[in-house]
């Protein structure tokens, strides 16, 4: 291919946060101004109140920008070989038109990200994760007939969830009420729509190439106004995130391609996600590693908690019989829809699901300037925290 | 021949309260049965669909006060309880403008600078001084109250509780807080504000279910009575039950049902039967009857004791008390289908408070007026209503495009004053309709397209409540929430530890402490009393700390 950068002159790249395909929206929606930075895009932590968006989550509909997610199409004859090397979930049992969670490992079995893969054809896929994996694609396909291409700015998505996301979908004329959780259409030539996300709800992914992306918008938003949709932020988002009992990366494990310290790492089994490790697939990158760590047994567990008391336990460490120190809390809150005190925790081996008896959460508490420390009774469960039939109910209701 | 079963307990009546006592017990492990007169269940928390594809919240309408203690214990979102805050209100005036009360601080400010700047700071003073008498209050919600006179050791350690609370306001607040409890919401926000407007927005928590005016004294503790709750922990936010405040009695329900408990509709409490001072058990009024030692009434105090136990069975001092126990019928309601949502041409496009609770009164006289009306036993003529349009929030409510509105009337009274006689048959059919059109002239000033909108409408007198619902004279808190008729003097003093003279007779509704706003309180409360007199000690409702 010829080069032809030199006789151009140089395309300056811009500084600071760039915006999405969809922030002529949001900008006008946002009363609070407070953004924030994903992946370089101007995201918004907090449109209104984050209260208010993380209700409209789970009674009605909410829009969410998820444009900056890195995106990636892989595709070739050899592109599903290539995947089930990749990661270590078997692919071959991913049907076209379905949707699979997956994680992808080192070779020592350490967790690189997770992500969601789309089977769009026999031989055309995309992998959407929080992290930069373009090299480590690029690595993976070394031997394979396949194309690896980066499709981060060139796709642009939009999650619609609540339990009236279908009916908005159905308002704005798109057929989609036959999708089952995980599967996946063309809803319209150039718009995918995937029943999948991240709240634990029902609700749905849109994704379009970035000159359609306000049409789709306005035709949503328009859709909506009769199901209550509303725009949404980070912050409400995490909220539904941390009920549904989903992991988040930097947050309750650490991406090892970022670590710079030995043993920061975790498996998938100590993320709490043996089910997605088949061994009976042949091999693919970590096998080896994680063959051994299944005799050894995980080193800690991601572990649900059900907390005692009101308090959120945030960054609270975690202790057996209230004095030995087996772990910490990686995300928690009050959880509005459930009336419980929810986390999500690291607790190191022997604790874990097997092992829960007194554990102790000790959090501390700012009351108008004095300091209070109080040691809550942390249960371990078993289930994800938000569990709602609507989530999975084919067609879906209404409301 | 009807059913003779025999159970560990009884409840009588499927109120909010009768439900969480029933399940408190059930989940110790007792046989339980609920009886209930109508053929749902609920009480005053009910949904029910009187028009076609919409659905109304007939009594009761919003949530804030529930214990989530309670809603974690009985693990009521499993079963489909979901409580959504609203945002902020209005108050509308009749010359096209609005007081807004934002849920966003800052625009609250300036909007109350807006109508008044030297009341913006003042708004602060004031929400300082109520939030301090909300947490002094409470905690004692979820604790059975002390009997200063009996004076057994738990009266002693309970009392020594309330006075470690009071002694930890601090001399001043210690004063502010008599104050507070015996004062009218009138004195206090004169004390406070200057402006007209901003006052009677914020009076209506003073009056709301309540036989007193806004200058009459003890109402400022009612408006206590409506900020003291809470949605997760933003206290004073209100919030609406998603399905109608009918799906708080059914989670209840389910939570029940699967704890093993038994449910039946359709035929009420003739009589409680005792025997030597015991409850042996309900006659119902079907003929059927049904034993057991425990037996607890969610009806209000008057009507368990006066209507349906033998007064021979009942002290003369305990009977005494009972009758002059104060249950005034202040309020009525309009449950309307509107076809879309009504134009409010004073507000900005896209308002937050049209989502919230929305009023027309302008004034504290204004609202005096409508209190002596209601004296004079005559419904207001200029009322006061606390308006929601939930289906704005809640999809479930209405089809998509059309609404569900709640309008709250205050004052209507009971025995209604036609010719001279004061009587509750005087609330006829037409005297009702005359009722229903009084409010919607005067929502006109809000909404002027509103009685184009209005395509059923569901109309309430305090005679309703009384007669679908069972409360007496149609108070919605099962009896006034006056000073002198909480705490340990609720519903009379010597019996404010859900006991009765009848020994197994327990009172697990709003007429027992602390009172109604479905809390839920008095139920979880009456549960641990009662299984403290079954000796367990554990599996009981927790106490606030």
């Amino acid at each position: 291919m010829k080069d032809t950068r030199h006789d151009l002159p140089p395309e300056h790249v811009p500084l600071g946060l760039i915006p999405t395909p969809f922030q002529p929206r949001l900008e006008p929606l946002s009363r609070t101004k407070d953004w924030m930075n994903w992946a370089g895009y101007i995201s918004p932590a907090v449109l209104d109140t984050m209260e208010f968006e993380y209700f409209a989550i789970r009674n009605q509909a909410t829009l969410f920008d998820i444009s900056p997610m890195h995106k990636y199409r892989v595709s070739g004859p050899e592109a599903l070989g290539m995947l089930n090397r990749l990661v270590t979930r078997d692919v071959r049992k991913l049907a076209p038109g379905r949707v699979a969670y997956v994680m992808w490992c080192d070779e020592d079995g350490m967790v690189i990200d997770d992500g969601t893969l789309f089977r769009l054809s026999e031989t055309e896929f995309r992998l959407c994760c929080q992290e930069p994996q373009f090299s480590w694609l690029l690595d993976a396909a070394w031997g394979y007939d396949v194309r690896v291409e980066d499709e981060s700015h060139s796709v642009a998505g939009l999650s619609l969830q609540g339990p009236t996301s279908a009916s908005v979908l159905l308002e704005a004329g798109f057929e989609i009420d036959h999708l089952r959780p995980f599967d996946l259409a063309e809803a319209e030539p150039g718009l995918l729509i995937s029943r999948t996300g991240f709240t634990g709800d029902l609700g749905y992914e849109l994704w379009i190439s970035p000159d359609h992306a306000l049409a789709l918008w306005d035709r949503l938003w328009d859709a909506g106004q009769t199901w209550g949709i509303r725009a949404i932020g980070y912050h409400a988002l995490n909220m539904a995130r941390i009920e549904a009992g989903f992991i988040a990366a930097g947050v309750e494990f650490q991406p090892i391609h970022h670590t710079l310290r030995l043993h920061r790492g975790r498996t998938p089994v100590e993320l709490g996600f043996a089910w997605l490790v088949d061994f009976d697939k042949g091999h693919f990158n970590g096998r080896r590693a994680l063959v051994a760590q299944a005799e050894r047994g995980p080193r800690s567990m991601i572990v649900k908690l059900d907390i005692g008391g009101f308090k959120p336990a945030a960054d609270a460490l975690i202790y057996y019989r209230k004095k030995r120190e087996v772990g910490h809390i990686t995300s928690a809150m009050w959880s509005p829809t459930l009336k419980r005190n929810i986390a999500l925790a690291e607790v190191r081996a022997p604790f874990g699901p097997d092992r829960t008896k007194d554990l102790w959460v000790e959090i501390y508490l700012n009351q108008e300037g004095v300091w209070q420390r109080r040691m809550a009774r942390a249960t371990v469960l078993s289930q994800p925290f938000f569990r709602n039939p609507r989530a999975r109910a084919t067609p879906p209701a209404a409301f | 021949m009807g059913r003779h079963d025999r159970y560990d307990a009884i409840i009588a009546g499927a109120g909010h309260n009768g439900l969480t006592t029933a399940c408190y017990l059930a989940k110790a492990g007792l046989k339980v049965l609920v009886v209930e007169k109508n053929d749902w269940i609920g009480g005053a928390a009910v949904s029910r669909s009187l028009h076609p594809g919409w659905t109304y919240s007939n009594c009761s309408y919003v949530c804030s006060l529930l214990r989530r203690e309670i809603v974690r214990d009985l693990e009521l979102p499993r079963f489909g309880l979901q409580v959504i805050p609203y945002e902020g209100g209005a108050t509308f005036t009749s010359d096209g403008d609005y007081f807004a009360y934002y849920s966003d601080h800052d625009a609250l400010r300036r909007e109350i600078a807006r109508h008044e700047p030297r009341d913006v700071d003042a708004y602060d003073r004031f929400s300082q001084t109520v939030m301090r008498q909300c947490r002094f209050i409470r905690p004692f919600l979820l604790r059975t109250a002390p009997d200063p006179v009996r004076m057994r050791p738990r009266d002693i350690s309970e009392l020594a509780y309330l006075v470690r609370k009071v002694h930890g306001l601090g001399a001043r607040e210690i004063g502010e807080t008599l104050r507070f409890w015996t004062m009218s919401i009138g004195d206090f926000l004169d004390e406070h504000f200057e402006n007209d407007l901003i006052k009677a927005h914020l009076a209506g928590s003073g009056i709301i279910g309540t036989g007193l005016g806004v200058y009459s004294p003890g109402s400022a503790y009612v408006l206590l009575h409506h900020y003291m709750g809470d949605v997760d922990g933003t206290i004073g936010a209100w919030g609406f039950a998603r399905g109608g405040m009918g799906s708080i009695s059914r989670a209840l329900g389910l939570a029940f049902e699967e704890a093993g408990g038994t449910i039946v509709t359709g035929s009420g409490i003739d009589k409680f039967l005792t025997r030597g001072g015991k409850v042996t058990g309900v006659a119902l009024e079907n003929g059927d009857t049904y034993e057991a030692p425990v037996v607890a009434s969610n009806m209000d105090v008057k009507r368990t004791f006066l209507k349906h136990t033998d007064r021979d069975d009942l002290p003369g001092d305990f009977l005494r008390a009972v009758e002059r126990f104060k249950i005034r019928g202040s309020s009525g309601k309009l449950n309307i289908a509107l076809d879309r949502l009504p134009e409010f041409p004073a507000a900005p496009a896209g308002a937050p408070f049209l989502r919230g609770d929305m009023h027309c009164s302008t004034s504290l006289a204004e609202l005096e007026r409508a209190y002596d009306d209601w004296k004079d036993g005559r419904w207001s003529q200029s009322p006061y209503f606390d308006m929601l349009i939930p289906s704005q929030i809640d999809p479930t409510m209405a089809p998509p495009g059309s609404h569900m509105m709640t309008v709250f009337v205050q004052y209507a009274p009971y025995d209604l004053e036609v010719d001279g006689v004061r009587d509750a048959a005087n609330w006829t059919e037409e005297r009702r309709r005359a009722f229903a059109d009084c409010v919607l002239d005067k929502m006109s000033a809000a909404c002027p397209d509103i009685k184009e909108r209005v395509q059923h409408v569901e109309i309430r007198s305090p005679l309703e409540l009384e007669t679908e619902v069972g409360l007496t004279e149609g108070n919605i808190f099962q009896g006034e929430l006056t000073f002198d008729q909480l705490l340990f003097n609720r519903p009379v003093p010597g019996y404010a530890d859900y006991r009765s003279p009848i020994r197994g007779l327990y009172l697990v509704g709003s007429s027992a402490h602390p009172g109604g706003g479905v809390m839920a309180a008095p139920g979880a409360n009456a549960a641990r009393e009662i299984l403290i007199d079954l000796g367990r000690r554990s599996g009981l409702p927790a106490e606030a700390a």
